[in-house]
């Protein structure tokens, strides 16, 4: 069968149109391949809000959703490349906020990720403060901002007054979340340190949608899970030590002892191991990271590895 | 024989624009390309230190992409319309000219006019330059990447005009164009932005990030106004990616074309 010229044209064009297609999609990994680095030195457009605010004609509620969503590119790509290096997200996040103030997405994920120490954060608790208290003073009904301000106080900076009074403050406010009186005044007593840590990771993770701020926080409360049972494991043998004048070989001696029942295990269902000196280790301390006990002699607490791109919805 | 023959017709076609473009009185915006660059030369020895040569490049080669992105919108959009409100159209493909060829013809015309263009528009930058530095640098090599870069959006940027226009009306079709062009300088953000979304809205932005032109990579403006090289694979790609681009909107035009009634 003899094919019409029109139609020769046509099967020409569609194979040159899905060919190029096709092609043009390999050529733009290929570039951005080449300028996989050059990415985090471009975050950052501009620095000066008020510039931004003149280029912006107005529309600076875009803008700042642009700049959110660079920092968060920003963050993850550093992370992902095992970088410690966040210069960058501090000002972000200001930029950020400046553009809209009312953005608190970004107040929170500067709580979580602007005051902790590398590679986890940028370790910058001072900058982490004065996001937060900056967010505090255009939205001062939002208690999510009380609690990130309390919550820096007291795990990056162990100011327990300044603390409470930011958590007292926040349980004030209309629509509050219940914890926020029991932390203030756990804070104020500064008592059950392995409670209120857990609260607090409970809260943040209670409070957020992001994925990558609740992964972090689940990650943490089994972390402080590991850490309570292996302090109350270790004052049960010394307990044992004391009372039979050896170490136990087992757990089997401490429980027929009477003092536990059954072999304990993290939370992850492995069983803990005891070691001869009497200590007590996880049995794979790289699969439970933040974990501050448990660990073998000189081993660094585990960092968790690149963790999911963060959800934006 | 016959490729000869098609050769011919869209290398007529092609210079007939051209032709018709300079009769439009096109290359008069290189007087106030020439005004503007000449006035910024002088005055900015003037009022600043240090920065005369980063002015020069960094105003000259806008200028160069603006103008000529004005140019190749504006002209691209009325290059099939034009030809039928004046009824030439039916003139030409009564002859034995096929629909694909006029296209191509067509494309090829307007592109030429855009790189005499900026030919003219980069003697002019490379004056100032000599002008305000006293000579030349060998950094300045960069500069030319700059320019063909800037040519290559134009090729991208004329094959989406002569898309629209094969379908849409010249308003509409400036419209589309110019809102491609403001997005495809953004195109870096649009696929990061892809690239942390799930599902289904995932794929739907994935899909439209690359749909779009990436113009963020065409632009070196900045980094070869301070000196800065640009690699030769970069070169090498983009250019790969600006003929695919256009060869795929170019077939797009081509596929609309070929089926539209004329009538």
């Amino acid at each position: 069968m003899k094919m019409t010229p029109t139609r020769r044209v046509t099967l020409a064009a569609t194979a040159v149109f899905l060919l190029s297609l096709s092609g043009s999609v390999t050529a733009i990994h290929a570039i951005d391949r080449l300028q996989a680095n050059s990415v985090p030195q471009q975050a950052l457009y501009l620095r000066s809000t008020k510039v931004l605010r003149r280029l912006s004609l107005g529309y600076t509620g875009l803008l700042a959703d642009i700049y959110w969503t660079r920092a968060v590119q920003y963050f993850g790509q550093q992370h992902h490349n095992d970088s410690g290096d966040f210069r960058l997200l501090s000002p972000l996040l200001e930029v950020t906020t400046e553009l809209d103030p009312q953005l608190l997405p970004a107040y929170q994920f500067g709580a979580n990720f602007l005051a902790p120490k590398p590679p986890n954060g940028a370790g910058l608790p001072g900058a982490a403060l004065a996001l937060t208290q900056y967010g505090i003073a255009h939205n001062p009904d939002q208690w999510r901002l009380y609690y990130n301000l309390g919550f820096i106080y007291y795990t990056e900076l162990n100011d327990y007054a300044k603390a409470a009074d930011a958590f007292k403050r926040g349980s004030e406010l209309p629509g509050t979340n219940d914890f926020m009186p029991i932390l203030a005044a756990r804070m104020a007593q500064h008592a059950g340190e392995f409670d209120t840590a857990r609260m607090l990771w409970f809260t943040t993770y209670q409070s957020t949608k992001d994925a990558r701020i609740r992964q972090n926080a689940v990650e943490h409360l089994l972390a402080l899970q590991v850490d309570e049972d292996i302090t109350r494991l270790e004052q049960v043998i010394q307990k044992y030590r004391a009372q039979t004048g050896h170490l136990p070989s087992s757990f089997g001696d401490i429980e027929r002892a009477g003092f536990i029942r059954g072999t304990p295990a993290d939370p992850k269902g492995h069983a803990y191991r005891l070691m001869p000196d009497g200590r007590i280790e996880v049995e794979d301390p790289q699969k439970i990271y933040f974990i501050t006990k448990g660990l073998p002699p000189g081993a660094e607490p585990p960092q968790p590895p690149h963790e999911p791109q963060p959800d934006l919805k | 024989m016959n490729s000869n023959v098609t050769g011919a017709r869209i290398g007529y076609i092609a210079f007939n624009t051209f032709r018709e473009a300079v009769r439009d009185r096109v290359l008069y915006n290189l007087i106030a390309f020439a005004l503007l660059l000449s006035g910024a030369a002088i005055l900015v020895g003037e009022i600043s230190i240090d920065i005369e040569r980063l002015v020069v490049v960094n105003l000259g080669l806008t200028a160069v992409s603006l103008f000529g992105v004005v140019i190749a919108i504006f002209i691209g959009i009325g290059l099939v319309s034009k030809e039928i409100d004046k009824r030439t159209l039916y003139t030409v493909l009564s002859r034995p000219v096929r629909r694909w060829e006029f296209v191509v013809g067509k494309f090829f015309g307007l592109t030429g006019t855009l790189v005499v263009n900026t030919f003219f528009m980069a003697l002019g930058v490379f004056l100032a330059l000599v002008y305000v530095a006293h000579k030349f640098e060998p950094m300045d090599v960069w500069v030319l990447a700059a320019l063909y870069f800037i040519v290559l959006q134009f090729f991208i940027v004329c094959a989406l005009a002569l898309f629209f226009s094969s379908f849409s009306t010249p308003l509409m079709s400036a419209i589309f164009t110019f809102a491609l062009f403001v997005i495809g300088n953004l195109s870096e953000d649009l696929r990061g932005f892809a690239r942390v979304t799930s599902g289904l809205g995932g794929a739907v932005a994935t899909a439209i990030a690359y749909m779009v032109p990436n113009f963020s990579a065409l632009n070196v403006i900045s980094q070869v106004a301070h000196g800065d090289p640009v690699p030769g694979r970069l070169i090498l790609y983009n250019t790969a990616y600006a003929l695919l681009y256009s060869a795929m909107a170019i077939s797009g035009a081509v596929l609309i074309f070929q089926r539209r009634n004329l009538k």
